[in-house]
C-alpha cells in the first residue's frame, strides 16, 4: 500500500504573525493576519484560527480589505501577485501577476480598479529605495490576470508599509523617509516636502519611522525616532505649514493609527504601552501598559470596535476600544536566543522552551498553539533598548513531570553573575506549576547543564538533580523534608559536590536506570556511582572538549556515547570501561530517543547539517538525511507520539514511536515526516469553520456528540489512516437529512424514526431495516462511496471486502450504548419546530 | 493582560536551629529571676506536693522557697559547716540533709530544730534520700559508704562499702522501696537492694560519676559523669544503651522533665541541654551564665530552677496563654456587612459588571511602578531599617532597571546620611554585601567631587572605610584557618583511603556547624 516515500524535512510551530498589519472584518468578527506565505483568519471571539489561505509562494506583505465588497480580502506578496480572496470561504478568487515584488498595498474606496504599491526601484533586490506606484486591475472574468499597468507616483519612498500613508478620501498620499515628510496631492499632481533637520537642541533625534493619515480632517500624524509624534496641519501650503508635537514614548514610535472617525489615535513602540491620545492633545491620553512586547502594528476595525496590536513575540492582542485586552491571538514565541533548549513536559508532551522574556512556554505541537506561558522570573519587566534583562537559561523536568528545575542569570560585567535556581512543583489542583524552592548562586560560574535522576514512581527514591557548573563542580540536590512546628514543608537542599581536578563541568547525565551519572570535566569524562557518589571511572580517550554526552537506552544501556569539539563521535562500553568505537563527526546535537534506543546526531559540516539515526552498538548508521538544513542545528528533541505510527520503509522506522523536531540557529522549528503534503494538512481547520457557523441546537448537540465518537474511535483503531472528509463518514440517514432540500422531506414524525433508528447500535438493527427499507438502500449506495461506514450497515455489510477493513468496524462500548438508550428516551418534540 | 509584578524580597532561610514543637516549649518561659544564694547552691529539690516550694542546699544552710518568692521562706541552718543535698520526702512534710562533718539530719518542715540526726559516716554526706517506703532514709558518703537508716530508731540498718571512691551522688527507685543506686568517683554506679548485703549491679561509667537518675518506670538509668551521659538498660543487666557527648565540660546534674519525654543535663560549661528521651537528640539547650551545679524542674514543667557556683540561683517561671487572652478584642463590624449583597442570586436579565480585583501594592512599589526611583528608594530607607531585605530587594530592583545612580543621585545632606547610616550597618552582611558594595562603590563616585563640604557625611564615610577594612582582615584570617583545616583534613583522608572523594568543603562546614551548636 505504502511505497517507498522520502523523508522529507518540514517547517512547524507557524509563522510570524506580526509580519503585516493586521484587519479586521468588516462585523469585526474575523480578524486577519499576514503569517509567513498564507493568511491567516482568526475568530475575534475563539481565538481559534478559522482558515488559512494559502496561495502565495513568498512572504505575505500586506492585507486590506475590499473598499467594494467587505466580504473579499486582497493580499499582496513578494511573489509579486496580488490575490483576492473570499476569506469567509477560504476561497481565492483571483490573482493579478505585477511581475515586481511587492512590499505594501494600498485600496481606495473611490478609486475603483487600481490599487497602489510599493516596489523596489528598477526592480533590484539590492536597491534600497523604493517607489509607490498604482496598478490597474484589467476586470477579466479569468482566475489569474496579467496586471503590469504600472504607474509611478512618488520616488524613493521608504519599504515598510508604515512610511506611507493616504489620506482623506485619497486627496492625498504621505509617505516618510529619513528627514522627510512627503505629500503628493492627487487632484494638483503636487509634492510637498518638509524636511526636518537631524537634532535639535535637546539632543532629539527626528527621523521618521511611521506616519498615519487622519480619516476626516486633513491631519498627518507621524511617529519619530525619539518617541515623539508630530501633527502636521496646513500641509496643502509649503511654508506656511503648522506642527503640534505629542510627546509620551521614550522610545521610537512604532506604528500610528487613528480611529475611524479620527477622534483618536493611537501609537505603540518599544514600551509595549499602547498609547490613546483623544482630541490630538497632549494631555488627554489614555493607557494600556504591560502588553507584553514591542508594539509593531496597530490596526482598528471598521466598526470602531476593537483595536488589534501585533507584537513582536509573535502575539496579536485584540483591543476593545475602552481599552481591554479582549483576546489574544498567541503563536509559538520565537524570541531570540533559545537557551533551554528543547524540552518534553512529561505530562502534556508539549515542547517547553523559552518564550516570552523571563516566562517558559508550553506549546502544543499538534494545535499549534501555546498552551501557557509560566513566568519564571517573576519580575517587572522594563521594555527599554539595552537593559540587561534577567534572562532563563536552562530548564529540565523530571520523568514524571512532577518537578520542574529552572536556572536563570543576568550578568552585568564579567565578574557579576547573578544566577538563581527554582524548582517548581506540580501541584495537581491549581494543574499548574508552584515555586518550592529558590537557590541563590547554585553555582560561582555558568551553570552549563541540569539533569533530573529517572526515577520510577515505584521506586521510592528522593529525587535527585544533578547541576554542573562552570566553576569546576557538579553538586547534587535532593528534595529535602525540613518541616518545622509552624509549617510542614519540603524543600532541595545540595547533598553532594563533586569536582575532578578543578577542570569546568560541561554537561551531566543519568543513565537510564538513574544509578550512574556521566560529568564532563573539559575534556574527560567521569562517571560516578549515584548511590554512594564514589568515582566509578573516567574515560578521555580521543582528547578534546566534551560537547555532549547522553547514556544509551533499553538494550544499549552498557554504552556510553560522547562527542567532542575536534569532531569525534565516541561509544564507551561501561562493563569493559573501553572505547567501543568512534567516528569522526563534527557532532552538534546528540539527542537520545526516549522509547527505544535510537540516538540522532546532527553533524555540522561547511554550511550544511546533516541527521544520521544510530544505534550506539552498532557504528553504522541507518538513517542518513544529508541537507538537512543550511543553517546550524541548535537543539533537537523526541517527542513520543501518542499512538505508533506504521511508517512504510524500514528505514524510517525510527519515527513511527516518536516524532524529532529540530531548532535551527535562525529559530526555525523543523521536523520529520514520510508524508505528504497534502496527507499532513489535517482538516480541522475546515471543520472549525463549519462548526462555527453552526447554531447549538439540541440537534446540533446529538449529531456533533456522535460524530465526536466516531471520529474518535477511528483515530483509535487507524491511528495511520489518511483523514478523509467527515462528512462521508455520516450515516446515510444523516446525510438524507442533511442534504435534502427541506421542501422536499417527508413530515418530521416520519424522519424521527429513521433518524433515531440511524443512531442505533447493530442488535436492534435488524428490526429497524425490517421496518424502514429505505435505510438500507442508502446503506448499499454508502458502501459504493465510501470504504468505511457507520454501524447501521455492518451487519449486512460483506465483511469480507478486507481484512483492513474488518478491523475499523467500530465496536460501541457499554456506556456509549446506555448513553444512546438514553437519546433514545427523550423527548424529540423538538423535530417537530425544524 | 499582565498586572504590575511586585518586586521580588529575597527571603533568607533563618540560620541556627529549626522552629520544633521544643524550641517553643521550651522557649515558653518568662525572664529569669536570679537570687543572690552565700554559696554555690549543689542541691535543689522541689517539693512533690503544691504549693511545690523547693529546697536550696547553699553553703551551709537549707532555704525553702515558694513559687514566685524571691525571698526564702524559711531557712534551715543548723550546720556548722556545708550542707548537703536536702531531699523532700514524698509527702512533703520531712526533709533530709547531709552535712559536711558527716552527719544526716532530718527535718520537719514545719520545725526548726533536726527531728532526727544519723550518725556514722566519717566523712562528709554528700548524698541522702528517702526510699519509697517513706521510713528509711539513705545516704551516701565520702568515705566511701552507702547506709540505710531506719527513721524511727535513728539507727542505720545496713551498710555497704563496696565502692572505692568517694559516694557524690545516688538515687532511689519509686517502684521499689528497697532498690536504689548509687554513683561513685571510682567510675562505677551501683544498684543496691536494702534486703540483700551486696550490691545487685554494677555498670561501669567511664569517668567519676557526678549524678544518677532512674527513670520512673525503673527500667533505664542515667548515668552523668565527665563530658558524658549515659543510658543503661537495667533490665537487660545494665547494658549501655546510649552514650551523650553533648557538654564539653564535666555534666553534674541531671533531671527528668515532668512528662518524662525528655532529660535534661546541666554542665559545667553554663549549658542546660534538654534530651528527647526517644531519639536521645539534643532537642533545646539553655545557656546560663555561670557553670551550672544543681537543676531542678518543678512539677508540670512549671519552674526550671538552675543553682550555679558562683551562688546565683536562676529561676525561670512558665508563660501562660491566658494573659494574651485577656487583652481587649477590638470592635469588628458584624458578621452581615461582609456578606451583605453577597449572597444575591443574579437573574437572567441581569447585566453583569465585574470588578476587578485591585491588588494592594506596597509603597515602594506603587512608586516604582509609576518608575518615580528616587521616591521608591527613600520610602524603603525610611522604614527605620527593620526590614533590610525589603531596602536591598529595592536597591536590586533599581538596578536591574539601570536606574540606581539615578536614584542614588541629588541628594542632599540628611537624605544621604541615612543612606550612609544603612550602609555602615549592613554592609558587611554576607546575605547584602553584594548589593551593598556595589551602592557604595557608586555613592563614593557621585559624591567624590562634594567630599569635604559637610562633617556628617565625612564621619561616615571614614566609619565606612574603617569597617570594611576591618572586615578584609577578618576575611583574610577566615581564609588562613580554612587553609589550616584543609591541610588537617587532608592528613585525615590520607591515613582513610577509601574516603578520598569526599568533599572538603562539605566537611568544614559540617565541623563547623557542630562548633557552632555547641
Amino acid at each position: 500500500m505504502v511505497v517507498q516515500e522520502p523523508l522529507r524535512v518540514v517547517r512547524c510551530g507557524g509563522s510570524k504573525l506580526s509580519g503585516a498589519r493586521a484587519a479586521f472584518s468588516a462585523d469585526a468578527k474575523y480578524l486577519l493576519c499576514a503569517s509567513g506565505d498564507y493568511v491567516k483568519v482568526y475568530s475575534t471571539v475563539t481565538e481559534e484560527c478559522v482558515h488559512v489561505l494559502q496561495g502565495h509562494s513568498n512572504l505575505v506583505t500586506g492585507i486590506q480589505l475590499n473598499p467594494q465588497n467587505h466580504m473579499q480580502l486582497y493580499s499582496c506578496s513578494l511573489d509579486g501577485t496580488i490575490k483576492l480572496w473570499d476569506f469567509t470561504d477560504g476561497i481565492l478568487i483571483k490573482t493579478f501577476v505585477v511581475g515586481y515584488k511587492l512590499y505594501a498595498f494600498y485600496m481606495l474606496a473611490d478609486s475603483e480598479g487600481s490599487v497602489f504599491v510599493i516596489i523596489p526601484r528598477k526592480n533590484e533586490d539590492a536597491s534600497d529605495s523604493f517607489q509607490l506606484a498604482s496598478v490597474k486591475l484589467p476586470k477579466t472574468p479569468d482566475q489569474e490576470v496579467e496586471a503590469k499597468d504600472l504607474s509611478l507616483i512618488l520616488d524613493d519612498i521608504g519599504q515598510s508599509p508604515k512610511c506611507t500613508a493616504f489620506g482623506r478620501e485619497g486627496e492625498y498620499v504621505a509617505s516618510v523617509r529619513g528627514l522627510h515628510l512627503l505629500v503628493y496631492f492627487f487632484k494638483k499632481k503636487k509634492i510637498n516636502r518638509f524636511p526636518l533637520s537631524a537634532t535639535s537642541r535637546k539632543g532629539a533625534n527626528n527621523y521618521f519611522t511611521c506616519v498615519a493619515c487622519h480619516p476626516k480632517e486633513d491631519c498627518i500624524a507621524s511617529g519619530h525616532k525619539d518617541g515623539k509624534i508630530r501633527l502636521w496641519r496646513n500641509f496643502n501650503h509649503k511654508r506656511e505649514y503648522t506642527f503640534s508635537t505629542l510627546h509620551w514614548h521614550h522610545d521610537q514610535v512604532m506604528d500610528l493609527a487613528f480611529s475611524v472617525e479620527g477622534n483618536s489615535l493611537l501609537s505603540g513602540g518599544v514600551e509595549s504601552v499602547l498609547v490613546q491620545w483623544r482630541d490630538g492633545s497632549d494631555c488627554k491620553k489614555e493607557f494600556l501598559p504591560r502588553l507584553g512586547s514591542t508594539i509593531e502594528h496597530i490596526s482598528a476595525s471598521l466598526d470602531g470596535s476593537f483595536y488589534c496590536t501585533s507584537h513582536s513575540e509573535n502575539k496579536i492582542t485584540i483591543i476593545h476600544s475602552n481599552l481591554r485586552v479582549s483576546a489574544v491571538i498567541q503563536g509559538l514565541v520565537k524570541g531570540s536566543d533559545v537557551k533551554t533548549g528543547l524540552v518534553v513536559d512529561p505530562r502534556t508532551k508539549a515542547l517547553v522552551l523559552n518564550g516570552k522574556p523571563g516566562h517558559v512556554q508550553f506549546y502544543c505541537l499538534k494545535t499549534d498553539k501555546q498552551l501557557y506561558n509560566l513566568d519564571i522570573v517573576q519580575q517587572e519587566y522594563i521594555h527599554q533598548v539595552g537593559l540587561n534583562q534577567v534572562e532563563l537559561v536552562k530548564a529540565a523536568f523530571s520523568t514524571r513531570g512532577s518537578w520542574l528545575a529552572t536556572v536563570e542569570q543576568r550578568e552585568e560585567k564579567e565578574t557579576e553573575l547573578e544566577l538563581q535556581m527554582k524548582l517548581w512543583n506540580y501541584d495537581e489542583q491549581t494543574q499548574s506549576f508552584t515555586l518550592n524552592t529558590r537557590i541563590n548562586m547554585p553555582h560561582e560560574g555558568h551553570v552549563t547543564a541540569l539533569c533530573f535522576r529517572d526515577t520510577d514512581e515505584l521506586e521510592d527514591r528522593t529525587p535527585t538533580l544533578v547541576t554542573a557548573g562552570k566553576d569546576g563542580r557538579f553538586k547534587v540536590w535532593v528534595l529535602e523534608n525540613d518541616s518545622d512546628a509552624e509549617k510542614p514543608s519540603m524543600g532541595w537542599s545540595c547533598d553532594f559536590v563533586g569536582s575532578y581536578h578543578n577542570y569546568p563541568a560541561n554537561t551531566c547525565c543519568f543513565s537510564e536506570d538513574g544509578s550512574l551519572l556521566a560529568v564532563s570535566f573539559e575534556r574527560t569524562v567521569t562517571v560516578w556511582d549515584s548511590d554512594t557518589w564514589d568515582l566509578k571511572c573516567t574515560f578521555c580517550h580521543p582528547p578534546g572538549k566534551i560537547r555532549n554526552l547522553c547514556f544509551g537506552r533499553l538494550s544499549c544501556s552498557k554504552y556510553l556515547l560522547g562527542t567532542t569539539d575536534n569532531g569525534f563521535l565516541c561509544c564507551w562500553n561501561l562493563l569493559s570501561c573501553a572505547l567501543e568505537w568512534s567516528a569522526q563527526l563534527n557532532i552538534m546535537v546528540l539527542q537520545p530517543d526516549p522509547l527505544s534506543e535510537n540516538i540522532a546526531a546532527f553533524s555540522r559540516l561547511v554550511d550544511s547539517s546533516d541527521l544520521f539515526i544510530f544505534k550506539p552498538n552498532e557504528p553504522r548508521p541507518f538513517c542518513i538525511q544529508r541537507n538537512l538544513c543550511r543553517e546550524r542545528v541548535q537543539w533537537a528533541v523526541f517527542i513520543p507520539r501518542d499512538v505508533p505510527e506504521s511508517v512504510g520503509s524500514e528505514k524510517h522506522q525510527w519515527l513511527s514511536r516518536s516524532q524529532l523536531y529540530v531548532l535551527t540557529e535562525t529559530q526555525d522549528l523543523l521536523t520529520f515526516s514520510t508524508k505528504s503534503a497534502e496527507e499532513r494538512l489535517t482538516p480541522s481547520s475546515k471543520q472549525l469553520a463549519v462548526e462555527e457557523s453552526l447554531l447549538v441546537t439540541p440537534f446540533y448537540l446529538l449529531l456533533g456528540k456522535h460524530r465526536h465518537q466516531q471520529k474518535s474511535k477511528e483515530n483509535a483503531t487507524l491511528g495511520t489512516a489518511v483523514f478523509q472528509s467527515h462528512v462521508t463518514q455520516d450515516s446515510p440517514a444523516i446525510k438524507e437529512l442533511l442534504h435534502t432540500p427541506a421542501h422536499v422531506l417527508p413530515s418530521a414524525s416520519f424522519l424521527c424514526s429513521i433518524f433515531i433508528n440511524s443512531m442505533l447500535i447493530s442488535k436492534e438493527n435488524k428490526s429497524a431495516e425490517e421496518v424502514v427499507d429505505e435505510v438500507e438502500m442508502d446503506s448499499e449506495k454508502a458502501e459504493d462511496e465510501s470504504d468505511e461506514d457507520v454501524e447501521l450497515n455492518e451487519v449486512e455489510q460483506d465483511i469480507n471486502t478486507t481484512a483492513f477493513l474488518g478491523e475499523i468496524t467500530p465496536k460501541l462500548s457499554k456506556s456509549q450504548e446506555k448513553e444512546l438508550r438514553k437519546i433514545r428516551r427523550m423527548d424529540y418534540s423538538w423535530i417537530a419546530a425544524l | 493582560m499582565a498586572s504590575y509584578k511586585p518586586v521580588v524580597v529575597q527571603s533568607f532561610p533563618k540560620l541556627g536551629e529549626k522552629i520544633t514543637q521544643d524550641t517553643l516549649y521550651w522557649k515558653n518561659y518568662k525572664t529569669p529571676v536570679q537570687i543572690k544564694e552565700f554559696g554555690a547552691v549543689n542541691k535543689i529539690d522541689f517539693s512533690p506536693v503544691p504549693p511545690y516550694n523547693y529546697a536550696v542546699t547553699a553553703s551551709s544552710r537549707i532555704h525553702i522557697y515558694g513559687r514566685y518568692s524571691q525571698e526564702p521562706i524559711k531557712t534551715f541552718s543548723r550546720f556548722k559547716d556545708a550542707a548537703y543535698c536536702a531531699t523532700y520526702r514524698d509527702d512533703g512534710k520531712l526533709l533530709v540533709a547531709g552535712s559536711e562533718e558527716g552527719v544526716v539530719r532530718l527535718f520537719d518542715i514545719t520545725g526548726r530544730a533536726a527531728l532526727r540526726q544519723f550518725d556514722g559516716h566519717t566523712k562528709a554526706v554528700h548524698v541522702v534520700d528517702f526510699l519509697s517506703d517513706k521510713y528509711r532514709v539513705v545516704s551516701g558518703a565520702d568515705d566511701y559508704t552507702s547506709k540505710v537508716w531506719d527513721i524511727p530508731s535513728a539507727t542505720a540498718v545496713v551498710s555497704y562499702s563496696e565502692h572505692t571512691d568517694y559516694v557524690r551522688c545516688g538515687c532511689i527507685s519509686k517502684l521499689n522501696a528497697d532498690l536504689f543506686v548509687t554513683g561513685s568517683y571510682d567510675h562505677t554506679v551501683k544498684v543496691f537492694d536494702a534486703r540483700r548485703e551486696k550490691s545487685v549491679m554494677t555498670v561501669e561509667h567511664g569517668q567519676p560519676v557526678e549524678s544518677v537518675l532512674l527513670f520512673p518506670s525503673g527500667g533505664l538509668l542515667v548515668s552523668a559523669g565527665g563530658r558524658y551521659v549515659k543510658v543503661w538498660d537495667i533490665l537487660r543487666g545494665g547494658q549501655l544503651l546510649v552514650s551523650l557527648k553533648n557538654h564539653h565540660k564535666t555534666v553534674t546534674c541531671l533531671c527528668l522533665s515532668s512528662s518524662g519525654q525528655r532529660l535534661l543535663s546541666g554542665s559545667l560549661d553554663r549549658h542546660v541541654k534538654i534530651y528527647s528521651t526517644t531519639s536521645y537528640k539534643v532537642v533545646h539547650s539553655f545557656n546560663y551564665a555561670a557553670s551550672i551545679l544543681s537543676l531542678a524542674l518543678a512539677p508540670e514543667d512549671e519552674t526550671i530552677v538552675v543553682g550555679m557556683t558562683n551562688g546565683v540561683l536562676n529561676v525561670r517561671h512558665r508563660k501562660h496563654e491566658e494573659s494574651k487572652e485577656r487583652l481587649p478584642k477590638k470592635k469588628r463590624p458584624a458578621y452581615r456587612t461582609f456578606v451583605k449583597g453577597r449572597n444575591y442570586m443574579p437573574k437572567q436579565e441581569d447585566f453583569f459588571v465585574s470588578k476587578p480585583v485591585r491588588s494592594h501594592l506596597k509603597k515602594y512599589d506603587k512608586l516604582l511602578k509609576s518608575f518615580q526611583v528616587s521616591k521608591a528608594l527613600d520610602t524603603v530607607l525610611q522604614a527605620r531599617n527593620k526590614t533590610p531585605e525589603i531596602t536591598v530587594a529595592v536597591m536590586q530592583e533599581l538596578n536591574r532597571r539601570g536606574t540606581l545612580k539615578n536614584a542614588l543621585a541629588g541628594r542632599d545632606e540628611t537624605q544621604l546620611s541615612v543612606l550612609m547610616s544603612f550602609l555602615i550597618r549592613y554592609v558587611v552582611e554576607p546575605r547584602f554585601a553584594p548589593m551593598l558594595i556595589k551602592v557604595a562603590e557608586m555613592i563614593i563616585d557621585i559624591y567624590l567631587p562634594v567630599v569635604g563640604q559637610s562633617a556628617v557625611i565625612d564621619k561616615q564615610f571614614l566609619k565606612l572605610q574603617e569597617i570594611i577594612e576591618k572586615e578584609i582582615d577578618y576575611q583574610t584570617e577566615l581564609l588562613e584557618v580554612l587553609g589550616m583545616m584543609d591541610a588537617l583534613f587532608a592528613t585525615m583522608t590520607m591515613k582513610k583511603a577509601t574516603s578520598l572523594e569526599k568533599n572538603k568543603t562539605n566537611g568544614i562546614l559540617r565541623v563547623l556547624e557542630q562548633d557552632t551548636s555547641n
